[in-house]
């Protein structure tokens, strides 16, 4: 199994959650967060001065599936999430040990 | 009725009714400054603007209106405290026979007198919560609003309005910008130089910005300013003169519109974006500036002083902040820097008498005169009085209450509860 944690923009999570569901996707977790990358941040002026914004609004889905989706679920979020421009974000891919629905106790593949 | 009770019915509905505006403008005031300040600091800043007025109205009516309107000498009033003494309102001119002569010109009864000139005492005092705000502790600023208005404000607005020797000399200010906006602003200054600027507000000699927290209540609040100001320049004529309330409206209105434009336009071309806060304060800077001259000047001019008005605000927000004078919703470029030129303006603009329009200089030095004087009596009184109470009392809240912010310190609750705060570093660079 696999975690996919993906900072994406705020705008695009409408369309990345829809890619994600259409290859297979059952479940996600989404967080609003913020952070920098080669974006870096922006200016901001308040009554004649200005100040940097550092950390960029962005939101992080985080995934759990089996190991047959991992590329199609990729692809998905790279097909929607991307402009081309600073600031479209990352995947981070990672093992993903064990996984326990908590209703039933099910575990590893079943719990997904 | 008679003609004579209708008059004196008519005219007590005016000035009750125009009041009424003017109290709502404390309402004004309270979105204005809290939407411009911080959310850890917003029940704080909604407090003070709250108490406010009923400290205003105790203050007073014990002595605040003796001192200002009560027969006594050409410095201060010396009767009236409590509204006693004799009074047979609404008797006018000869006919009034009582201790408050200087009111006599208006035929409306003695409550509604008192009432009128109570809530532009509280708006004084309200002018200076937002320069203070978000350091001042609430028991200090409490004593202070006590004895502005219950001893700065009236002997001020005694020399100007009482019967005092402003008036005698000439001085011409018909709804306060000296009275009212320059006293609030002088007051607030003094404060705000004994008080020092916000932490962090500058740091290695930079300006880092400390944005308001909600943007859509500082605006409700200058559109309820902008309303109550329909109260109080038409209501000052303190009757309802078919003749004067009119244009007097007319005119305020006139003198917002082109703040407001002016301001817009000067935040555009030198900032590089209009600045919704800076539109805001030009609507209130043409406000603040055409209270004085609104009856005694003509429409065309008072779109002039009111675009003079956008300008010099823009530029004394800048001007102030660069001088290291941390006023965080621009109370001082508002109210003292157009209080100033509002009144100055009657002496330039004036339809009769005024410097512009053939009238040489008596009245713009009757005006300079008065600016001066209640300016450098005001500065003193405050500023010892803002002195005493910090060696009585203290004037600031602990750095560590700063930083966590005056509703937990202050008043042990929050403006929003359950919403998880932004944390300062996360908005902006810790320059």
């Amino acid at each position: 199994m696999k975690k996919l944690e993906s900072v994406i923009r705020p705008h695009l999570l409408e369309a990345v959650k829809d890619a994600l569901q259409e290859v297979g996707v059952v479940g996600m977790t989404v967080t609003e967060a913020r952070g920098f990358g080669r974006q870096k941040g922006h200016t901001e002026t308040y009554r004649g001065s200005e100040y940097q914004v550092e950390f960029v609004p962005k939101v992080k889905i985080e995934v759990a599936l089996p190991d047959e989706l991992l590329d199609q679920a990729v692809d998905a979020i790279l097909k929607t999430a991307k402009t081309g421009k600073f600031g479209d974000g990352k995947v981070f891919v990672t093992n993903l040990e064990d996984v326990v629905r908590i209703r039933t106790g099910e575990r590893g593949e079943l719990a997904l | 009725m008679d003609a004579v009770s209708t008059k004196v019915a008519l005219d007590t509905l005016w000035v009750v009714v125009t009041a009424c505006l003017v109290f709502f403008m404390n309402a004004g005031f309270a979105m204005l400054e809290t939407g411009l300040c911080q959310s850890k600091n917003a029940v704080n800043v909604l407090a003070k603007n709250f108490i406010v007025f009923a400290v205003s109205s105790l203050a007073f009516w014990v002595v605040g209106f003796g001192l200002m309107f009560g027969d006594g000498t050409p410095l201060l009033g010396l009767s009236g405290w409590l509204l006693k003494g004799a009074d047979n309102s609404p008797a006018m001119g000869e006919a009034y026979a009582g201790v408050f002569t200087a009111l006599n010109w208006t035929g409306v009864p003695l409550s509604v007198k008192f009432f009128f000139q109570l809530v532009f005492a509280g708006t004084a005092a309200t002018i200076v919560s937002g320069a203070v705000a978000e350091r001042i502790k609430f028991i200090s600023f409490i004593v202070f609003s006590f004895v502005l208005v219950a001893f700065v404000y009236p002997i001020g607005g005694h020399w100007a309005w009482g019967g005092g020797w402003l008036a005698t000399a000439g001085f011409k200010d018909f709804a306060g910008s000296t009275v009212v906006h320059s006293i609030g602003g002088w007051a607030a200054l003094t404060g705000v130089l004994i008080l020092g600027p916000r932490l962090g507000k500058y740091k290695n000699g930079k300006i880092n910005p400390i944005p308001g927290h909600n943007m859509s209540l500082a605006t409700l609040g200058t559109f309820i300013l902008w309303l109550g100001w329909f109260g109080f320049n038409p209501g000052s004529t303190m009757a309802a003169d078919v003749n004067a309330i009119g244009l007097v409206a007319l005119n305020t209105n006139m003198a917002a519109a082109a703040g407001c434009l002016a301001a817009t336009a000067l935040a555009w071309i030198v900032l590089g974006k209009p600045d919704l806060s800076m539109i805001l304060n030009g609507t209130l800077a043409g406000l603040v500036a055409i209270t004085a001259p609104c009856a005694f000047v003509g429409t065309g001019s008072s779109v002039v002083i009111g675009l003079v008005a956008g300008v010099l605000v823009v530029g004394s927000v800048l001007f102030f902040d660069r001088i290291k004078v941390d006023d965080p919703v621009g109370a001082l470029s508002v109210h003292l820097v157009n209080g100033v030129f509002g009144t100055l303006a009657v002496g330039l603009f004036a339809t009769e008498g005024g410097l512009f329009f053939g009238g040489g200089f008596t009245q713009t030095l009757a005006q300079l005169k008065g600016i001066v004087a209640v300016g450098a009596f005001t500065a003193a009184a405050s500023a010892l009085a803002w002195t005493l109470i910090k060696l009585a009392i203290g004037l600031r809240v602990t750095a560590e209450e700063e930083r966590e912010g005056l509703d937990t310190g202050e008043h042990g609750m929050e403006a929003y509860p359950g919403l998880v705060a932004e944390p300062q570093a996360l908005r902006m660079s810790e320059a």
